[in-house]
């Protein structure tokens, strides 16, 4: 039978996973207290599923895989590149905005990409609602709940100076 | 105490305007969650887990049920109208509902949902009443040893034995129990799993994790499989049931209720299967005049049966949740994370130590039910609005309150990487069908496994034989072992017969 590319690599990521795992069970410094059951006993356990796992996944993929079994995976369309690329920029714009600018610049930031990434042309449009409705989170989580969620410019200049 | 006296005890707390308050909002945006594609209960109530800060546990409990009961409501507008279930126990609806709503039908096949839920609601709610104290004087019995047992029976169950797959149930599974090891040993204070991050030493935060898994894992595959155009919202009509509707609707309602509360309480969880049994239960005894709608137009039997079952079943989580303090679900798994933070630790206990709160909160799911019928029915063309948010928006929207979620628990941005790193790999499963309930019940059941075992080694003073020699144990194990080998077994033994 074909060798299912795709699913080997799924399974080989669950191998290293494993792997991972290994090393960070072994770097755990020896418990200075005495107890019954230390505290790599459960790691390593959870390690050893893990790879055993792996190996099982990697057999199955090399004798045809999984996926092509599933009907609803099958049937899905193809990989929609415009859009996961839009939306991990997405994510990437609010991971580096959010210090610098805060929280309402680097979420409204993410909405119009995230929107784009889901066909919507609409780009003013969704500028002024993500501008509101992140203000108005903003709003609500730090001043009504009292979570703070990243003061910024736009924080400053609405809600004032941080005391 | 018993179940009338400690429903009495229950009503007479729960009738307060504040926690008639709490359950309207509850029940408002559950139905509102469950409603809306890409959203459901466990995210929703991990974006509110922040509130155990500022509220009472009672409070916040009777919102959580609320949200819980109120998105297996909402769930089955979004199958009838749309044909995409709202969340995964409304899958089977979204069958003949939706072929009812595409033949004008959608109006009596929203009515016989609602109702039906409510029926099945009722009856689980009363069965968590009752059978609650029972399993609790038998919970009383286990020690730490059983206890462990039980959480590796649930281990399988939830892993191995529902789903497509035991390897990559375990798989999902193993991922959970590596994320619950994150952070400092707490009985030898040894760090574990952190690669040196000073900001992992405090663990992996429960809602970072749902948050990723359900909203950010959920977007990324949905942007994956994007194909432009939009979706038919179908019109509800009038909701009126006729007489023979009413007739054909009573007792699927019934056997789904009593197939999907058993299903909820053992600790296989989830809906997905009682719903599926329903359906084809009900296939099998509809009458031969209706038999052909089945498939063709849609028939009410396949919308009251399955729908039933579902609500049923969620009741049922709630049963080993509260009286072993064992998750089945992912939603039972954040909300048990929720007694954490309040210092409330669930379990037999519970319902001693903690008994105004217990039944109050049952009481509470009566009333919740009630609200439920009420806001479902005449409310429905709200609903129906709620589903015609664009959807770029929506996901959009979705992605900001899951920032706002993880942000705001300490403003690092560490968290945010591994929010986004974590959703990609919730991508991933979901394109390689690894199921992601098992990890959000791996993370947080694995840390009070461990303890559970650690328990029973120093009892038995590093005897590991106390798992096999104490019975309860031994039985439990055994179970375990069956649900774990019994399906390939069964595999096995119909591929011989059929040779």
């Amino acid at each position: 039978m074909r060798t299912a590319r795709a699913d080997l690599g799924a399974a080989l990521f669950v191998l290293g996973l494993g792997l991972m795992a290994a090393w960070q069970s072994h770097v755990i410094p020896p418990s200075p207290i005495y107890a019954q059951v230390g505290p790599t006993l459960v790691p390593w356990l959870v390690t050893a599923v893990l790879l055993a796992l792996g190996v099982g996944l990697t057999a199955t993929a090399l004798r045809g895989g999984w996926s092509q079994d599933i009907e609803e995976l099958a049937e899905a369309p193809p990989l929609n590149r415009r859009a996961l690329a839009l939306l991990l920029a997405g994510l990437l714009a609010n991971l580096v905005l959010i210090v610098p600018l805060g929280f309402t610049v680097a979420a409204s930031a993410q909405f119009v990409l995230v929107a784009a990434a889901f066909g919507s042309r609409a780009l003013l449009r969704n500028l002024v609602i993500a501008f509101i409705v992140a203000l108005s989170a903003y709003g609500l989580f730090v001043k009504g709940l009292g979570v703070n969620i990243g003061a910024g410019v736009v924080e400053a200049l609405v809600f004032g100076e941080p005391g | 105490m018993n179940a009338i006296d400690g429903l009495m005890l229950g009503f007479g707390h729960a009738l307060s305007l504040s926690n008639l308050g709490w359950a309207l909002l509850g029940c408002f945006l559950g139905t509102a969650i469950g409603v809306l594609p890409g959203i459901g209960p466990a995210l929703t109530i991990a974006l509110l887990l922040p509130i155990t800060f500022s509220v009472s546990a009672t409070g916040a409990f009777i919102l959580f049920c609320g949200v819980f009961y109120g998105a297996m409501y909402g769930g089955s507008t979004t199958s009838i109208l749309l044909n995409t279930p709202g969340e995964s126990g409304s899958i089977i609806t979204a069958l003949e509902g939706a072929k009812m709503a595409r033949s004008g039908r959608a109006g009596p096949a929203l009515a016989t949902s609602a109702i039906g839920s409510f029926v099945a609601g009722t009856v689980g709610t009363l069965g968590i009443a009752f059978l609650g104290p029972i399993v609790v004087e038998l919970a009383l019995q286990l020690g730490p040893a059983e206890y462990f047992m039980l959480m590796v029976l649930c281990f399988v169950t939830v892993s191995a034995v529902l789903g497509g797959s035991a390897l990559r149930g375990l798989t999902s599974l193993g991922f959970g129990l590596l994320l619950g090891l994150v952070g400092v040993d707490l009985q030898t204070g040894q760090p574990r799993l952190t690669f040196g991050v000073p900001e992992l030493l405090d663990g992996v935060n429960v809602v970072l994790v749902a948050v990723a898994l359900f909203a950010v894992g959920e977007t990324l595959y949905l942007a994956w499989r994007h194909v432009e155009g939009p979706a038919v919202v179908r019109p509800v009509g009038s909701i009126m049931m006729t007489r023979q509707d009413w007739r054909r609707s009573f007792w699927p309602w019934m056997r789904g209720a009593g197939l999907g509360f058993p299903f909820g309480v053992l600790p296989a969880g989830g809906t997905e299967m009682p719903t599926m049994l329903s359906y084809y239960m009900e296939r099998k005894l509809v009458r031969p005049e209706h038999a052909e709608e089945f498939g063709t137009s849609g028939a009410i039997e396949g919308v009251a049966g399955p729908e039933a079952a579902n609500n049923a079943a969620a009741a049922g989580v709630l049963v080993p949740m509260l009286t072993l303090g064992l998750p089945t679900s992912a939603t039972a798994a954040i909300m048990l994370s929720a007694f954490q933070s309040y210092g409330i630790q669930p379990g037999p206990l519970l319902f001693t130590t903690q008994a105004d709160l217990v039944w109050t909160l049952i009481a509470s799911l009566f009333i919740a039910n009630v609200m439920l019928v009420v806001l479902n029915l005449p409310l429905v063309g709200l609903w129906a609005r709620i589903l015609k948010i664009p959807q770029p928006q929506l996901y959009a929207g979705i992605l900001v309150f899951a920032t706002i979620g993880t942000y705001g628990i300490s403003n690092s941005v560490v968290d945010l990487v591994l929010l986004y790193g974590i959703g990609i790999i919730a991508m991933f499963m979901r394109r390689f069908d690894f199921p992601v309930a098992p990890v959000v019940i791996g993370m947080i059941l694995g840390p009070m496994a461990e303890n559970a075992m650690r328990q029973a080694l120093t009892i038995s003073q590093g005897d590991w034989s106390v798992f096999v020699t104490r019975p309860i144990s031994l039985v439990i194990l055994l179970l375990a072992l069956a649900a774990l080998a019994g399906p390939r077994l069964y595999g096995v033994w119909a591929r011989r017969a059929s040779a």
